[in-house]
């Protein structure tokens, strides 16, 4: 189901509320998807290493998923988990604001 | 106003996707621009929504078009749960996969902007729900939240741009709905992207009460209506009221029928009003107009016709008490279904929502008759020129369908103007009766005369009329020294006439004894006279009976002194006397 997946599982797996659990959706490989997942991961390797998932949805193979998560901007990013959801939207070029919405602080830092 | 002809154009002409909405096709001539979008604007609560909503049912339903409902203001429950009083399963429709729903949810809470971004996952979902049904038909209610969704306005435009575009391109038909702004057709200026056509959805309050009306402000490559048109959101949905552009071009019948009243039916040259004709009332107040109503009524249904009665000022119970006191029984007409009344206060609805009522029942009822008991009270749900288009529409529409209509319509005769009845309606209708109170000294009469009745003599008295337990009775005209003697001045005419009748009878009676006594008179003298001719006789008789004896006795004597002389010749010749 899964385009291209990622998982990138730190060592010591972390406790609940911990995780952070991220959806990127794209529609196909455009500039801005790859400009967005590539902005993505970074922040997450440099501010959560470790703590979080990564799945990448394309939506131009899996229409059907763009419901279930209300995506109508691409990119969108989900944040699944922890709770509450919460959505940035766009290429991610704007570090100070993905941060913010994504709240990628680890708690126990 | 008037449907252009439009010659026959070897042309093809813009092709439509009817919309199922009643009405709506005969004001866009044939439904909304096939494959385009178009734009649907009003204020809060005039019925956007709804609007698109059965444009998608009646696809469904009618056309056989799967359709897509993307909303992004009510979640698909609220909305099925809103439209299934309408009639419309909307859940139904999706489990048989013939219309699908798409909630958008837009919180701007929930939603950070980091970059550029376009509005792909919009199309995606649009494109899938489209693709997955093979919808034909698409609704997007309402677009403009996506506004507040979103930051970036100068990215939203080119992408609502580019949505109109893609939507054409796919070739549905789509309803776009949208809130109307301040001297602008929308709040957002949607009618910039969207070119085909723009439908406008008026929603005002005159005199408390809301009126509904549509127009359609553009549809390019065709014409269309151009004027404001009620409408109004029934238990069935939509419904435009266009009828106003009617050409006269109607079936008339040639029957007569009965008004049910017999002295009535007599003051006609042909005892009757033409069927399918509408037939005006109008009356002040207590002379007896819903009683003639009911008269009529029964007449019908004692053809074995159905009649259908809107009472705006009775309850039906109340109808049927009242009209038995006259000797009119309703109720078994009732209950055979062939006598429907219908009461409600006018003020209940706005007067598209009658005509509509109007137009549902007669197309449920199907009734040879329809009686509206009175018009007059409609005109406190609107002002005079409303009220006469919509009797207009009314009358036209009755007559189409070759139904005849009798319509009550209370009148003051207090003051001189003009009248609603008089000015607007009288035109209208074929047949006007007027009756009215004949006041006299100290009393008043009711008083019935004929004004007009196309295609029929008629007569121009004034009659008086009662009601009896019996029914509505039409008296003889009795002509006075002044002219028609109504009421007590016809009783006293008529005392009076006894009177002079039993004087008269007298008289006679005294001559006819005059005459006997002189016939008595008369014989007594012939009598008389006879027994003095009798005496006269006697005498004669006995002077020439006394004469004849004496010539015998004198012939004998003579004989004798003959025989004395020859008595040898006279012997020989025994026969010979002298």
């Amino acid at each position: 189901m899964m385009e291209i997946e990622e998982q990138l599982l730190a060592t010591p797996l972390p406790g609940p509320g911990e995780t952070w659990e991220l959806r990127l959706y794209v529609a196909g490989q455009t500039a801005k998807s790859i400009a967005a997942l590539t902005n993505l991961r970074r922040y997450c390797e440099q501010h959560v290493p470790g703590k979080y998932q990564l799945e990448v949805i394309d939506l131009l193979q899996h229409p059907q998923l763009a419901e279930g998560d209300q995506i109508l901007a691409i990119p969108t990013v989900v944040r699944k988990m922890p709770e509450p959801i919460r959505r940035v939207i766009g290429d991610l070029s704007n570090e100070e604001r993905v941060l913010v919405g994504l709240d990628l602080r680890p708690t126990h830092l | 106003m008037q449907e252009k002809q439009l010659p026959l154009a070897a042309l093809p002409r813009l092709p439509k996707a009817p919309t199922g909405i009643e009405g709506l096709d005969e004001i866009t001539e044939g439904g909304l621009p096939l494959g385009r979008p178009t734009l649907v604007c009003g204020s809060a609560g005039c019925g956007k929504t709804l609007m698109a909503i059965e444009f998608l049912v009646r696809g469904v339903e009618e056309f056989g078009e799967p359709g897509v409902l993307m909303t992004f203001e009510e979640t698909a429950d609220e909305l099925a749960d809103n439209v299934a009083s309408l009639g419309f399963d909307l859940r139904q429709l999706q489990a048989d996969k013939r219309l699908r729903l798409d909630h958008v949810h837009i919180d701007r809470s929930e939603i950070e902007e980091a970059g550029e971004y376009d509005l792909d996952g919009l199309f995606i979902r649009l494109g899938y729900a489209i693709d997955s049904i093979g919808a034909k038909r698409v609704v997007l209610d309402t677009v403009e939240a996506l506004f507040s969704g979103f930051d970036n306005q100068a990215v939203l435009r080119s992408e609502i741009r580019r949505l109109f575009r893609w939507l054409k391109d796919k070739g549905v038909t789509t309803i776009i709905t949208a809130e109307r702004g301040e001297g602008t057709l929308t709040r957002q200026g949607l009618e910039e992207y969207v070119s085909d056509c723009v439908i406008l959805l008026d929603n005002r309050v005159i005199d408390q009460i809301t009126t509904r009306r549509l127009r359609i402000v553009k549809y390019r490559g065709s014409t269309h209506g151009t004027n404001e048109y009620p409408y109004l959101i029934s238990e069935d949905g939509f419904s435009v009221l266009p009828v106003t552009s009617l050409k006269l071009e109607h079936a008339v019948s040639d029957e007569v029928i009965s008004s049910g009243v017999p002295g009535l039916d007599e003051m006609f040259a042909r005892r009757g009003w033409y069927r399918g004709s509408s037939v005006l009332l109008t009356g002040t107040a207590g002379t007896a107009k819903t009683t003639l109503a009911a008269a009529f009524a029964l007449e019908t249904c004692r053809r074995g016709e159905r009649c259908l009665y809107f009472a705006f000022e009775e309850s039906p119970a109340q109808l049927l008490r009242n009209m038995r006191s006259v000797g009119f029984d309703l109720q078994p007409y009732l209950d055979q279904g062939l006598l429907r009344i219908d009461s409600s206060r006018p003020t209940l609805n706005g007067l598209e929502r009658h005509l509509v009522t109007l137009h549902r029942v007669v197309a449920e009822f199907k009734p040879q008759a329809v009686i509206i008991d009175p018009i007059s009270n409609l005109i406190s749900v609107g002002s005079i020129s409303e009220v006469r288009s919509m009797l207009t529409r009314m009358i036209d529409f009755l007559k189409i369908n070759n139904v005849t209509a009798l319509f009550t319509a209370l009148i003051s005769n207090r003051n001189g103007q003009l009248e609603m009845a008089e000015e607007g309606v009288s035109s209208l209708v074929d047949t006007w009766i007027s009756v009215r109170d004949l006041e006299g000294i100290g009393e008043r009469n009711r008083g019935l005369s004929i004004l007009k009745s196309r295609g029929m003599a008629h007569s121009n008295q004034v009659r008086e009329f009662i009601m009896t337990g019996t029914g509505v009775h039409l008296l003889d005209v009795i002509i006075g020294p002044a002219g028609i003697i109504t009421g007590a001045g016809r009783l006293t005419q008529r005392i009076q006439e006894e009177a002079q009748r039993v004087v008269q009878q007298h008289e006679s009676d005294r001559r006819d004894r005059d005459l006997e006594r002189k016939r008595r008179m008369l014989e007594a003298t012939i009598t008389n006279l006879r027994a003095d001719f009798e005496t006269v006789e006697d005498e004669l008789r006995r002077i020439s009976h006394e004469e004849l004896t004496r010539g015998t006795a004198l012939r004998e004597g003579r004989t004798a002194l003959t025989q004395g002389l020859s008595a040898d010749y006279l012997a020989s010749q025994p026969n010979t006397q002298l």
